[in-house]
């Protein structure tokens, strides 16, 4: 694995909309909201702009953006599939052409009126025959139609092969929902969640109860990345990027990677953390914060065990012993995550880990110096890891 | 014709032959001619050993259960709920997700035999299902 992207570029801005369940404005405006603040968070004006990273999944189209901001031209724009396993893809995307010179200041961006605009798992139907629509054909007629029945397949066989048990979830729930009592910006601010809630959730896709699903939400969210050396110039602290990788293994599908040998772990996020370790020289005794992406509780378990925080089997053991809690082995999701604060495809996850590096997160560990943030679970994803400078 | 609920596949060059086994009864698994492994979902290469050539065989309908969830909600219209999906893996060797019938969601678990049942919509569609297997406990 090549170190050549390692600290050549940072995080110099983070900018975020409310968050909220019905924005009233559009995706685009959303987007250059979170645009705005976060060039304003950096201190560089929208018009030293050249490049825009989204997801394929958002609606707004980079030069759309640019217009309506007031960026300058653009040297890059370009968009990242897979749904939340777009996230760090889009700063890997934004890294390597300020590493190379290609862009100089780059915009990686997710907005999205997520809950009452188009939401997730609302089926996929049409004439169109592409290998995508073929893909989920096989499992659209049965009525698996959400992402909760999709994951939890795999939840289910974890769980039975590793004795993983609801309340080990609940775990999981309760200690990003704790976050979320210090963040104002979180759904469930002022919303506490006991086991018995949890519990008494509803069933929806089983083992997946209510509040092992994330929010869905209006809201956006946008990472200025530029170079180490000019992020140093800027008004905050920069985040480091030490490591940033994309991932995607053989028999891979889109949330449903029913067909390989093992169905109780990750192997793309196995590789991720092989890849994004070997790039910035590092190991997980190196990491003391993550913000590990948690569309899904049973999720977060399993990739305590693929960047090898534990070995496999053990996750539960450490949501157990509150690993993940503020005064844990590893705290997680600080912000609320996007179970708690908010569903911005992962994006608000990458602005919580700069948030960290910078020491200010609302739920500030002690003595953080390199922080973990994955993208999505159960499709091609990604890694990556901040450093203080 | 009856109105069906059920979102259809799109029927491609590369799926629509496996539909149209099921529509004649069969459950069908793809197989490269060349070196004989067996593939599902269908593609049109083999990833073993790049060939375009490939026939199928008949999978027998016997399997057991490799995992599964019981879904509860949403509801959408027509299915009924909870609905049991299953992820078989067929005695031939390649895993099919499909829905589990005639079975109570307490009686699921993992490792059980199932077998294959055609199951036809109203409007005609047929898809495959399952059922805990009948010869299980002779
Ligand atoms: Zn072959």
């Amino acid at each position: 694995m090549s170190q050549f992207l390692k600290d050549k570029a940072a995080i110099a801005g983070i900018g975020l909309t409310e968050f909220s369940k019905k924005s009233g404005v559009s995706e685009l405006s959303l987007a250059a909201q979170a645009t705005l603040a976060a060039c304003e968070d950096a201190g560089l004006p929208p018009s030293e702009i050249d490049g825009f990273v989204s997801y394929t999944l958002d609606s707004t189209d980079e030069i759309e953006l640019a217009r309506t901001v007031g960026a300058g031209d653009l040297k890059l724009f370009t968009k990242v599939n897979y749904g939340g396993g777009a996230a760090v893809g889009t700063i890997l995307h934004a890294v390597m052409a300020v590493a190379t010179g290609v862009a100089d200041n780059v915009i990686c961006y997710r907005a999205m009126n997520g809950r009452s605009g188009q939401r997730m798992g609302q089926g996929i139907s049409g004439q169109i025959v592409s290998s995508d629509l073929v893909h989920w054909s096989w499992y659209m007629p049965y009525g698996m139609l959400t992402p909760g029945s999709w994951i939890a397949m795999i939840a289910n066989k974890y769980m039975h092969h590793h004795g993983v048990t609801a309340e080990d979830l609940g775990r999981v729930a309760i200690s990003q929902r704790n976050y979320a009592q210090s963040n104002p910006r979180s759904f469930f601010h002022g919303k506490p969640l006991t086991m018995e809630d949890y519990l008494a959730s509803k069933m929806i896709a089983d083992p997946l109860r209510l509040y092992d699903f994330c929010q869905e939400t209006d809201g956006g969210c946008a990472i200025l990345v530029t170079s180490a050396e000019r992020a140093r110039d800027l008004q905050q602290k920069p985040a480091i990027i030490r490591g940033v990788v994309q991932a995607s293994t053989r028999g891979q599908e889109q949330m449903t990677s029913y067909y390989r040998d093992e169905l109780d772990s990750l192997p793309e996020m196995e590789m991720a953390a092989k890849l994004v370790y070997a790039q910035s020289g590092l190991g997980p005794d190196d990491i003391n914060a993550a913000c590990l992406y948690d569309a899904f509780t049973s999720e977060v378990i399993m990739q305590l065990e693929s960047f090898g925080f534990c070995g496999r089997g053990e996750g539960k053991d450490m949501v157990r012993d509150g690993a993940l809690d503020i005064d844990g082995r590893l705290p997680n999701n600080t912000h609320g995550g996007l179970l708690s604060e908010a569903y911005i495809h992962g994006m608000n996850s990458i602005a919580e880990g700069a948030r960290l590096v910078r020491g200010t997160s609302t739920s500030q560990p002690k003595g953080v110096e390199h922080v973990l943030v994955s993208s999505g679970v159960g499709v091609p994803t990604g890694a990556l890891i901040l450093a203080r400078d | 014709m009856a109105q069906s609920f059920r979102m259809k596949p799109p029927m491609g060059e590369d799926n629509g032959w496996w539909w149209q086994q099921a529509a004649e009864g069969n459950l069908a698994i793809q197989r490269c001619k060349a070196c004989s492994t067996l593939r599902h979902p269908p593609r049109p290469m083999c990833g073993d050993c790049q060939s375009l050539e490939w026939d199928h065989v008949v999978a027998s309908g016997r399997g057991t259960l490799d995992s599964f969830t019981v879904l509860h909600h949403p509801q959408f219209p027509g299915f009924d709920y909870p609905l049991i999906i299953i992820l078989v893996k067929l005695e031939e060797g390649t895993r099919f997700t499909s829905q589990l019938i005639n079975c109570s969601e307490d009686a699921v678990e993992f490792g059980m035999p199932v077998e294959m049942v055609m199951h036809e919509d109203p409007d005609g569609f047929r898809l495959p299902m399952f059922q805990p297997a009948q010869g299980a406990h002779a």
